[in-house]
């Protein structure tokens, strides 16, 4: 399994793995929203946990319809599903090395690209920390999504539209504890949803994505 | 040990190909499937790889067992010969990759990004992979497509190596491998029968 992960993370760093693609996203996402908005500082600092989470679950969105979908073109995912590794665990490290390449350096670079948005204070730890909660179950939930489409041509477009509802509750409670913190309230509720929707998926749908493979690769 | 298949019956997309199917491998035995085009050789051996169920039928022999490879090589074009190779043997838990690049001759291209490698290169590299699956029944589907004629020979050899070691083989091909000791099976007395109306529902389906 840790051969899994390696290869995969290699296969990001690459030329043409796609690694930085999601952050380069997010970057221009927060770098244009205030030049649309307006340099309103009230206005900014209200918006900031709003926008900056959904630019990370964008970001996050982009990379995933070639999660299983390369693989299963090269033969790999055949192959995969006939070696001693079983597909449920095929599709948690996956999921896992997508959140290394997207989920964790959109979190840790979301500090920054705060101080674009003017985010208050004391919203930045909570910032991070939903990130960091919250983009697992991103990429967890994505990996149900593309084991889903895996055989269809120009899968993207259906993955999106049957990923996009099983996101909006992380989205609600990871903005949620981020918004809750720059109005100086208290946002741990929220936070331990994020986690325990992230806990939650992480814990189920590898099985039902790995169901679904089973039956697309027939 | 053996491979014991009974009365096998397989369908691809919904529709019966083959029924009826009996046949055995057993250690040192290799198995050629014949049949034109679509007869089915590649959902038999799909359905065996365990990558889809069979309609019936009894499989002795467990995916498990298997070293499957289809025309597609699961090879990662950005990655080394090397790496490919090194990544197929750790997931099956072998170790040591230089037999198997010296037996399928790719030791001068171990270095190279497989996406720089010829079609006949890539295909030997997709047999390689077999060599470090460390697995009893190699199940192969057109494996010396885009091979040339020493390169087949090559193949040949590295088969006839695996049976002899106590392996077993079974090969759909279309063209002479250059194993006389091979058993033929040949597909086209177990086509399946159509069904002789679809009805309706299924047209649409």
């Amino acid at each position: 399994m840790i051969a899994l992960l390696i290869r995969d993370l290699r296969l990001a760093i690459r030329a043409g793995g796609g690694f930085g693609l999601g952050l380069g996203f997010f970057l221009i996402l927060t770098v244009l929203v205030p030049l649309g908005v307006g340099p309103d500082t009230g206005t900014l600092a209200l918006i900031a946990p709003g926008i900056l989470w959904v630019g990370a679950l964008l970001a996050c969105l982009l990379s995933l319809d070639r999660l299983f979908a390369l693989d299963h073109e090269d033969g790999s995912l055949d192959l995969l599903a006939t070696s001693p590794i079983p597909l449920e665990g095929v599709v948690a490290i996956k999921a896992l090395a997508h959140w290394l390449t997207t989920g964790l350096p959109l979190a840790l670079a979301a500090p920054v690209l705060g101080i674009l948005l003017n985010l208050p204070g004391p919203a930045f730890a909570p910032l991070v920390l939903s990130l960091l909660l919250g983009t697992p179950a991103l990429s967890v939930i994505g990996a149900f999504g593309a084991a889903l489409t895996v055989g269809l041509k120009r899968g993207g477009l259906l993955m999106s539209l049957l990923v996009l509802p099983l996101y909006v509750p992380t989205l609600v409670f990871g903005a949620q504890a981020v918004s809750r913190a720059a109005q100086g309230l208290d946002g741990s509720t929220a936070l331990l949803l994020t986690a325990g929707i992230t806990a939650g998926s992480a814990a189920l749908l590898p099985f039902a994505a790995a169901f679904a493979l089973r039956i697309n690769l027939r | 040990m053996d491979m014991r298949v009974t009365d096998l019956a397989c369908a691809r997309g919904g529709l019966p190909l083959i029924e009826g199917l009996s046949f055995a491998v057993a250690s040192g035995e290799a198995l050629v499937l014949r049949g034109p085009n679509g007869s089915g050789k590649t959902t038999l051996l799909r359905t065996l790889a365990g990558l889809q169920p069979a309609l019936k039928g009894e499989i002795t022999c467990p995916p498990e067992a298997m070293a499957y490879a289809a025309h597609a090589d699961g090879l990662k074009s950005t990655l080394t010969v090397a790496e490919n190779l090194t990544f197929w043997a750790a997931i099956h838990g072998q170790a040591g990759i230089g037999a198997a690049l010296t037996a399928m001759n790719l030791t001068d291209l171990a270095g190279r990004q497989a996406q720089h490698l010829s079609a006949g290169q890539k295909r030997r590299l997709g047999l390689a992979r077999l060599l470090v699956t460390g697995r009893w029944l190699w199940v192969l589907d057109e494996p010396t497509v885009s091979l040339d004629a020493d390169s087949v020979a090559l193949f040949a050899g590295v088969v006839r190596r695996h049976l002899a070691a106590g392996g077993a083989a079974l090969l759909a091909t279309h063209i002479d491998l250059g194993l006389p000791e091979a058993r033929v099976l040949d597909l086209t007395p177990y086509r399946a029968a159509l069904p002789p109306d679809l009805g309706f529902d299924e047209a649409f389906l």
